[in-house]
């Protein structure tokens, strides 16, 4: 579902991503859908352990190696690019067409490089300019980010947390890809520094008409982009909304208690918290995977929910059937 | 939260005063910083001399039996420094920090024993804090061990004593489990209880759910807050998030490299922050609202400052809107109190 | 420990262990039935104690893969029942005593040597004995006829008269298998065999006793050297002191190492300082000249070569990396902790710091070993091996010396060499293993 009608940049079907590990086959994506329109934002909410960033990898095709299931279709611009072989998808697809920015990247830059040559690389590593435009490119992108252009030359360890983070967001976007990944972006990161990261991701989106798949557990600074949001617990998405119904009427228990545990600044608002936690992705449970933490839970929900389309939000759960 | 060490004149010995009885009469405050600076001293090739990092650089207040106070401020901003000075991991360049009323810098290995059993450490990283090789039995027998806490009966009911008390029961659930065996939430609640089980005085307590899920964060303060109501703790809370200070301390500090920019009570200074960084770090903490994507927020340009070499006079003023020419790049602000137990270091307010 | 049970994850680890526990009861067994006594003097020898060993004789195994066998040693002891030893009391003081010896020979090729020891009891007048030889195709020999003394070794081998007699100019443990001695191309007549003594002792309390030894060509389970000694002795001997050498050197070497490395990182500052500045100058120095000349000016033991081993590599090479493990581990959250509650210094180091280097010290340890193991080898090889002690290296050595390869016997050099290596086969597997449990990063590879 998107309200944007045709204009899907991407569209995920029945995606599952599970990993074979010593104790059993843990199914870390169980059946996603989701949907992504051009130049829109998508926050895909959801706690440590829920398959979250195992989504991002699966559509990025970053698989480890201890892969059991990978199956499902990813539709960008109409293509299947789940079909396409492991050296066109490399060549086409990762960091042409969608890129990202993984968790603690400011961290993952390449010590012994200059921060210009690494983000200048992925150019030149897909062909798509040699050396010279390649570093106009990432030029451009500095500009973009909001870090001055002098620093092309420097190593990473001589710029500050919120610096480098910049550049890892320009090393995700000197392609021009229609699709950017932000795994956590900011959870290292101080007050100060993460509003000023949002400040640079609203500037983006807007300039370059970039689309994001933001993915965090901290919903306050989620709604400092999300057009719309997408709740992830145990491997499903239980509920997808705009931003505006979801932040004022989260309708999913579990979002509704997620808000409930989030403490707010300007409104007097006691939090509360969740007690139980999420059910293991080694074997989840059949029916609700939310049920046993729930308080709304009744007979129906052993099995598990559909999706129904309510007030604009769709939601996996029996209360709303 | 005036200075008051009037206390001084009952010269007590360091060692009886960190007892029970000690606690019990204490009037004035139970930690008292003043003027404390940390200095670390930068080193070229090994022994020129290079600098210093000014880590804490004139630091002053009170902390009083059962009283939470919240440190506020972003990396860099010294308060880890700080802390760690309060622990005794570090010692003063300047200043002092003393503990019901005596100089910690002065106590002899005895008292600084005492001393180290009267204030737990909860630290940010729960799994991070933990031995990975020990069980939960001798990560809590740990301490006790050190202390000369001998009877193993007196060992046992204390480990139950404080298990219960961070709802870690049964007891023997846990007790020979090893921190990869826990979740982060549990990991983080053996940390308390390690913390606890000395019966210290005082708690400083480091981020401590920044790496808690948010499901988890709020069971974790809430009992952090149970535990200072029920042993008359006084808390220092370390944190850089402002939303989840405001409803587990009654005071919030402000600190911005080395220094406490502003001080108050909680609901006064979300309500009316007076110093323009406060103001800053507020109006970026975002609450949950779908129209913070439409808006970009206003922050100070530049970063924080070096520690090295840090601007003359205020040290916010290169960043600061409000800057008075000709006055705050000259003089340090001093701390004014434009409204009664609210205190802000900003000349804005002279 | 569920690593242990890991273990049984990994093939080659379980394969490294059999060899091991293999390795192990062959030195309990060693030790159990040769105590360290004996085996020395066994392994100093002497015409008595190897004296019934061919020399330089392969194993007898080899025979199996021969489609002619070659003769093993055949030993017949007239003290034995087996043996016909009659007693018959003559006119005055003569007795005669009649000794049959009779064997199987169905082997191809001759013997090395035939010898016959005689054990006599009299006073005055020597035994006379008459030896005759019994081939199976009827012939009978007349080898000698001698007076003996108390113990008198008579090598039919060497007896050239005899030689001389059998013609051919074959030497008489050939001639006697002969089916011809005198013919072109040499070969043995397979068959029942019988030795004949006829003794004749002069006093009534006298008595003569013949052992009489065959030689074969291959003998017992691992073939003998050159001055007879079976080379089992050596080998089962060797294991002991090469799981024992190898083990101490690298439980000693690791665990001094280990803290070493845990105090300096710790204190930091000069103490750490002059730790590395002497890992540095240790690492310059050659380990093998220095043993050489301790081997040559001082003492050979094997002791002394052990603890100087142990001392120079000590400060070698894996400071550096335990080390680098300290200096990470250092900066945990929980040594910080520790120090807040008030843990002294060697607290930390041996209780909260050690601990986390073990799980890169163990696999260290374990591979460790069969250097140190080869390290012993190659001390005995260049002659500096303890002077008494059985040991592969030893073996080795001898073998070298004793031109093993240029006379074709290549046992001997592949027996110690193969249980070297299987010795550092197996450490290696288990190792390697270990590395990869306690390692887990390594696992995808």
């Amino acid at each position: 579902m998107s309200d944007n009608g045709n204009n899907i940049l991407m569209r995920v079907e029945d995606l599952r991503l599970y990993f074979r590990t010593r104790n059993g086959v843990v199914q870390a994506v169980d059946g996603v859908d989701l949907d992504l329109g051009y130049n829109e934002a998508i926050v895909v909410l959801g706690e440590s352990g829920c398959g979250k960033t195992s989504l991002a990898k699966a559509v990025l095709r970053l698989l480890p190696r201890n892969v059991d299931t990978y199956s499902g279709h990813v539709y960008l611009n109409g293509t299947d690019v789940m079909a396409l072989d492991d050296r066109d998808f490399r060549r086409d697809v990762r960091w042409v067409k969608m890129s990202m920015v993984p968790q603690a990247a400011m961290n993952a830059l390449n010590p012994v490089l200059r921060v210009g040559d690494q983000v200048a690389e992925p150019m030149t590593a897909h062909y798509l300019a040699d050396k010279e435009e390649a570093l106009a490119q990432a030029r451009r992108m500095f500009q973009h980010v909001g870090v001055p252009v002098d620093f092309l030359h420097r190593y990473a360890f001589e710029l500050s947390g919120g610096m480098r983070q910049r550049v890892a967001l320009a090393m995700a976007l000197v392609t021009m890809p229609n699709l950017v990944f932000l795994d956590e972006p900011t959870s290292a990161l101080d007050v100060l520094t993460q509003a000023n990261i949002f400040n640079v991701l609203k500037q983006i989106k807007n300039e370059l008409e970039v689309s994001f798949i933001l993915i965090t557990h901290d919903i306050a600074t989620s709604s400092e982009l999300a057009d719309r949001v997408a709740v992830m617990y145990a491997g499903h998405i239980v509920e997808v909304s705009h931003a505006s119904l979801f932040f004022a009427e989260p309708l999913h228990p579990y979002s509704r208690m997620l808000m409930d545990s989030v403490p707010r600044l300007k409104v007097e608002q006691e939090p509360t918290f969740i007690t139980g936690h999420p059910p293991s992705l080694l074997g989840p449970p059949s029916g609700c995977r939310f049920a046993d933490r729930c308080p709304s839970r009744f007979e129906k929900c052993a099995e598990e929910p559909s999706v129904f389309e309510v007030k604009g939000h769709r939601v996996k759960c029996w209360l709303y059937g | 939260m005036s200075v008051d060490i009037r206390n001084r004149e009952e010269e007590v010995e360091n060692e009886t005063l960190l007892d029970k009885g000690g606690y019990e009469k204490l009037s004035g405050a139970l930690l008292s910083v003043r003027d404390l600076r940390v200095w670390f001293e930068l080193k070229r090739f090994g022994f020129l001399h290079a600098g210093y990092v000014r880590a804490v650089d004139g630091v002053n207040f009170d902390l009083h039996r059962g009283e939470a106070i919240g440190i506020v401020g972003e990396s860099g901003c010294g308060k880890t420094t700080l802390m760690k000075t309060i622990l005794g991991l570090y010692r003063p360049t300047e200043g002092e920090v003393s503990f019901a009323g005596s100089e910690v810098d002065t106590f002899g290995s005895q008292a600084l024993q005492s001393y180290r059993s009267s204030v737990g450490y909860v630290q940010q990283d729960p799994y991070g804090a933990l031995p990975p090789f020990m069980n939960v039995q001798s990560i809590l027998e740990e301490p006790m061990r050190i202390h000369g806490i001998k009877d193993e009966l007196e060992r046992d009911r204390r480990i139950r004593d404080v298990m219960s008390e961070v709802k870690m029961t049964p007891a023997d659930d846990f007790l020979n489990k090893y921190p990869h065996m826990l979740s982060g939430g549990q990991q983080q609640r053996v940390v308390i209880a390690r913390a606890m089980i000395l019966e210290p005085r005082l708690i400083v307590a480091d981020e401590p759910v920044s790496m808690l899920d948010a499901s988890v964060r709020v069971e974790i303060l809430r009992l952090l807050q149970k535990l200072q109501d029920s042993h008359d703790l006084a808390v220092i809370y370390i944190t850089h998030d402002l939303s989840t200070v405001r409803y587990f301390s009654e005071y919030i500090f402000v600190m911005y490299a080395g220094k406490l920019i502003e001080r108050a009570r909680v609901h006064e200074l979300l309500a009316n922050p007076l110093h323009p960084y406060t103001h800053a770090l507020l109006e970026a903490t975002p609450d949950p609202d779908y129209q913070n994507a439409l808006t970009q927020k206003e922050i100070p340009p530049g970063e924080p400052p070096s520690l090295v070499n840090p601007p003359s006079g205020c040290r916010f003023h290169p960043r600061c809107s409000r800057m008075i020419q000709g006055l705050c790049e000259v003089e340090i602000p001093p701390d004014f109190e434009p409204e009664p137990e609210h205190f802000a270091a900003c000349w804005l307010h002279r | 420990m569920k690593s242990l049970r890991e273990l049984t994850h990994y093939p080659s680890a379980l394969m490294g262990l059999a060899i091991i526990l293999a390795l192990v009861v062959l030195s309990i067994y060693a030790l159990a039935s040769m105590p360290y006594s004996e085996a020395v003097r066994l392994w100093r020898g002497g015409e008595d104690v190897w004296y019934d060993r061919p020399k330089n004789a392969a194993p007898t195994w080899t025979n199996l893969f021969r489609e002619q066998k070659l003769p093993t040693t055949i030993t017949m002891d007239s003290r034995d029942e087996s043996i016909e030893k009659d007693i018959e009391v003559g006119a005055g003081d003569m007795t005669n005593i009649h000794m049959s010896f009779e064997f199987d020979y169905p082997y191809h090729g001759f013997p090395r040597e035939i010898s016959i020891f005689f054990n006599a009891e009299f006073e005055r007048k020597q035994p006379h004995v008459s030896i005759t030889w019994l081939t199976p195709d009827g012939r009978e020999i007349r080898i000698a006829d001698k007076s003996v003394g108390v113990r008198e070794s008579y090598r039919i081998s060497q007896d050239s008269t005899l030689q001389r007699r059998l013609g051919g100019g074959v030497a008489p443990h050939q001639g006697l298998f002969a089916v011809d001695p005198k013919a072109d191309d040499l070969v043995s007549l397979q068959g029942t065999y019988t030795l004949r003594i006829e003794a004749v002792v002069f006093e009534p309390e006298a008595d003569l006793d013949a052992e009489v030894v065959i030689y074969g060509q291959v003998h017992g389970i691992a073939g003998t050297d050159h001055r007879r000694r079976e080379l089992s002795v050596a080998l089962l001997w060797g294991t002991p002191i090469a799981l024992a050498f190898g083990l101490l050197a690298a439980v000693g070497t690791t665990m001094t190492t280990m803290i070493i490395a845990g105090v300096g990182t710790w204190f930091g500052g000069w103490v750490d300082a002059l730790i590395q500045r002497v890992t540095e100058v240790n690492l310059i120095l050659p380990m093998l000249p220095i043993l050489i000349m301790i081997g040559t000016f001082y003492s050979r033991s094997i002791w002394l070569m052990l603890g100087v081993l142990i001392l120079l590599s000590i400060f070698g090479g894996a400071i550096k990396i335990y080390r680098a493990i300290f200096i990470q581990v250092k900066e945990s959250p929980y040594i910080e902790a520790a120090q807040a509650y008030g843990a002294g210094n060697f607290r930390l180091i041996f209780r909260y710091l050690i601990p986390r280097i073990i799980p890169t010290l163990i696999p260290n340890l374990v591979t460790l070993v069969p250097t140190f193991v080869f390290i012993e080898a190659a001390l005995a090889l260049l002659g500096l091996g303890d002077p008494v002690l059985p040991t592969w290296g030893k073996i080795i050595s001898d073998a070298y010396n004793f031109g093993a390869l240029y006379h074709g016997f290549y046992y001997w050099v592949l027996e110690p060499s193969a249980l070297l290596m299987l010795t550092a086969l197996a450490f290696s597997l288990l190792g390697f293993s270990l590395d990869r449990i306690f390692n887990p990063r390594l696992r995808g590879m």
